[in-house]
């Protein structure tokens, strides 16, 4: 596997929408390495005839009754949003349009 | 005080006979508890919210409905009126949740979680929230954005993790009881390093619904407290068939208590897992480990070795599985719905830089750590050689772990390879603090129950060693049984319960060091006044 390099994770962050300086970037590149490092030895571990286990205990159709359940107010839904506007969250701008 | 101390250091069942036949009222325990957190939390710190007033007020209405007598005094549940400490990763009307994090500091949530809920319906009073390595995620307490809890054995020393608020709380006899999460040994890891009890259920035992998801498939409520007993009263208050949660098991749940009061283990088979224990583990703790062995055979078990050779890939497989899960669960956090919002410096405000401003504020450097690697895990070219392997490697842990109940009713380890460490010592080393869930790991990968007990102190540091037993998924009460019986003999050994050899925490020692954390301080003084 390869390993990971600073423009991985530079471009992991951008994934991850979690701004990064240049030294946080130095120092998550080396940690991961190593991490990443120390865990290649999964893909080593299973052929392919050894099934994926998503879920330790598997349940099937789980379902409920096609009722309305509790629901919470919109005063509820938004008492911890950072900004709301007209029983709304109110969103930063989606495009740049500057 | 004397009263008092007796009361603190009383355990739940023992309280909840005492307030039955009305020796005590829940408001003299509930209050007893209080202050001692108002004693000694500021150096401990176990708790980042105190919820005063509406302890005191249930506790009041229990001692009220008790004093009226009738139907509604027979019908009060057992543990009414006895407190219980809930781990911050646990949503609560009433009280702010913050997971530890920066990100969500001073939200409130609309709703309580389904554990919460069945803590109210059984009146207990709820004392407070306590401190966590943020999100979860960590071994140590010390990804808190709110500053580590310190250990009560050992003020300098972690207090395990994540759920080290919850541990040390117990273990300052601060609570008798609290709640914890476990998704690689974060209930079990701290019970060990402080001397207390600690149970992750089968998965889907208790319902996850209201705790503040990590890693969904391996994530677990359950019990923390200082007797066997005492974890099987509270996991029957919590535990159950939920539909608020989809992964909630469908089952009765067993009789826990009786199995913690059955008191023999005679010819039940206990199978050692060869590859957990020996080389790196401390030498105190393989010893308590064999000595607990030693104890088990002596009641009539049979010890037999069992092996797991798979295990060897469950810490690597654990770390590509979790953060892959937190990564995909913490997207979350986008500053629109809750919690912190921080705009650019600079530059235009959208949402896609709003959103990494604030991720970048909001959260510390391990959540950062395991978003990226989860998100490395997921992407495109490596989701099959990485998220896929590993899911790949559980399905042999599982096979592992059948072979090994083919031969064994349960299985025994020490749940952590070393007591605990100092502060600071591994902070800087993500691999050395990963390496502590060792042998706590397997379990949450094939979803089996696990309890974690004192098992003695360690001859180098005198520090406790825990010691875990494993059961086969949904036999959870075997655990009890078999905890119990160990626990017992245990104590007759040392005479009395392994907490009564640590420091009281109140008496001036020239050992135990000073107040110098401003801020902690101040988290007792806005929340802890309580006379």
């Amino acid at each position: 596997m390869a390993a990971i390099n600073r423009d991985d994770v530079a471009h992991l962050a951008r994934l991850a929408h979690i701004e990064m300086s240049a030294e946080e970037l130095d120092r998550m590149a080396g940690e991961l390495a190593v991490i990443v490092d120390s865990v290649k030895s999964v893909s080593e571990a299973a052929g392919d005839d050894v099934p994926a286990t998503s879920h330790p205990i598997p349940l099937t159709n789980v379902f409920r009754e096609d009722v309305v359940g509790h629901t919470f107010t919109a005063e509820q839904a938004l008492s911890g949003a950072p900004d709301a506007y007209e029983g709304r969250f109110k969103v930063p701008a989606i495009l740049d349009e500057g | 005080m004397t009263e008092n101390n007796e009361l603190i250091r009383s355990s739940a069942a023992t309280l909840a006979g005492k307030l039955a036949a009305r020796e005590v009222s829940a408001v003299e325990v509930t209050q007893a508890h209080l202050d001692r957190i108002a004693a000694v939390d500021g150096r401990v710190h176990a708790f980042l919210h105190v919820n005063t007033d509406e302890a005191l007020a249930v506790a009041a209405e229990v001692d009220a409905i008790r004093a009226a007598g009738g139907a509604a005094a027979q019908e009060l549940h057992a543990l009414a009126g006895v407190p219980i400490a809930v781990k911050d990763l646990i949503v609560t009307v009433g009280q702010p949740t913050t997971a530890g994090s920066k990100i969500l500091e001073g939200w409130h949530s609309p709703y309580d979680a389904t554990v919460v809920k069945r803590l109210r319906a059984a009146k207990m009073p709820i004392l407070g929230k306590t401190n966590l390595d943020e999100f979860a995620m960590g071994s140590s307490t010390e990804h808190s954005a709110f500053g580590p809890t310190h250990n009560p054995w050992d003020l300098d020393r972690i207090p395990g993790g994540s759920g080290g608020g919850s541990a040390a709380a117990v273990a300052a006899f601060e609570a008798p009881l609290a709640l914890g999460t476990d998704t690689g040994g974060s209930i079990r890891q701290p019970g060990a390093v402080t001397g207390t009890v600690g149970v992750k259920p089968t998965y889907g035992g208790v319902s996850r619904y209201g705790a503040i998801a990590m890693a969904s498939s391996l994530d677990q409520i359950g019990p923390v407290s200082r007797t066997v007993l005492d974890s099987a009263l509270l996991h029957q208050v919590i535990g159950g068939h939920d539909p608020h949660d989809s992964t909630s098991l469908p089952d009765p749940l067993e009789d826990l208590v009786a199995a913690a009061s059955i008191g023999n283990v005679r010819g039940m088979k206990i199978g050692i897992i060869k590859e957990l224990h020996g080389e790196g583990y401390q030498t105190g703790v393989e010893n308590r480990f064999n000595e607990s062995l030693e104890l088990l055979k002596g009641a009539g078990a049979e010890i037999v070795e069992v092996s797991c050779p798979n295990f060897k890939y469950a810490l690597g497989a654990y770390y590509l599985i979790m953060p892959s899960e937190a990564s995909s669960n913490l997207a979350k956090f986008d500053g629109v719905r809750y919690g912190l919002r921080v705009l650019p410096e600079d530059g235009p405000m959208t949402i896609e830089r709003v959103m990494g401003a604030t991720r970048a504020a909001g959260f510390g450097d391990e959540v950062k750590r395991r978003i990226i690697l989860g998100t490395y895990a997921l992407s495109a070219g490596y989701y099959d050689a990485y998220y896929g392997s590993a899911q790949k490697v559980r399905t042999l842990i599982q096979r592992d772990f059948d072979a090994a109940f083919a031969k064994a009713d349960v299985l025994i380890s020490p749940t952590a390879p070393t007591t605990a460490f100092k502060l600071g010592e591994k902070l800087n080393d993500p691999l050395a603090m990963y390496l502590n869930d060792v042998a706590t790991i397997p379990a949450n990968m094939a979803g089996v129950p696990g309890l974690s007990l004192p098992g003695g102190l360690a001859d180098e540091d005198g520090l406790p060693v825990g010691v875990q037993l494993l059961a086969p998924a949904r036999q959870d009460a075997r655990l009890y049984r078999v905890g119990a019986v160990l626990e017992s003999l245990l104590e007759a050994q040392w005479g009395g319960p392994l907490l009564d050899k640590a420091p009281s925490l109140t008496d001036p020692s020239p050992a135990a060091p000073a107040l110098t954390d401003p801020a902690l301080n101040d988290t007792v003084a806005s929340h802890g006044g309580s006379h």
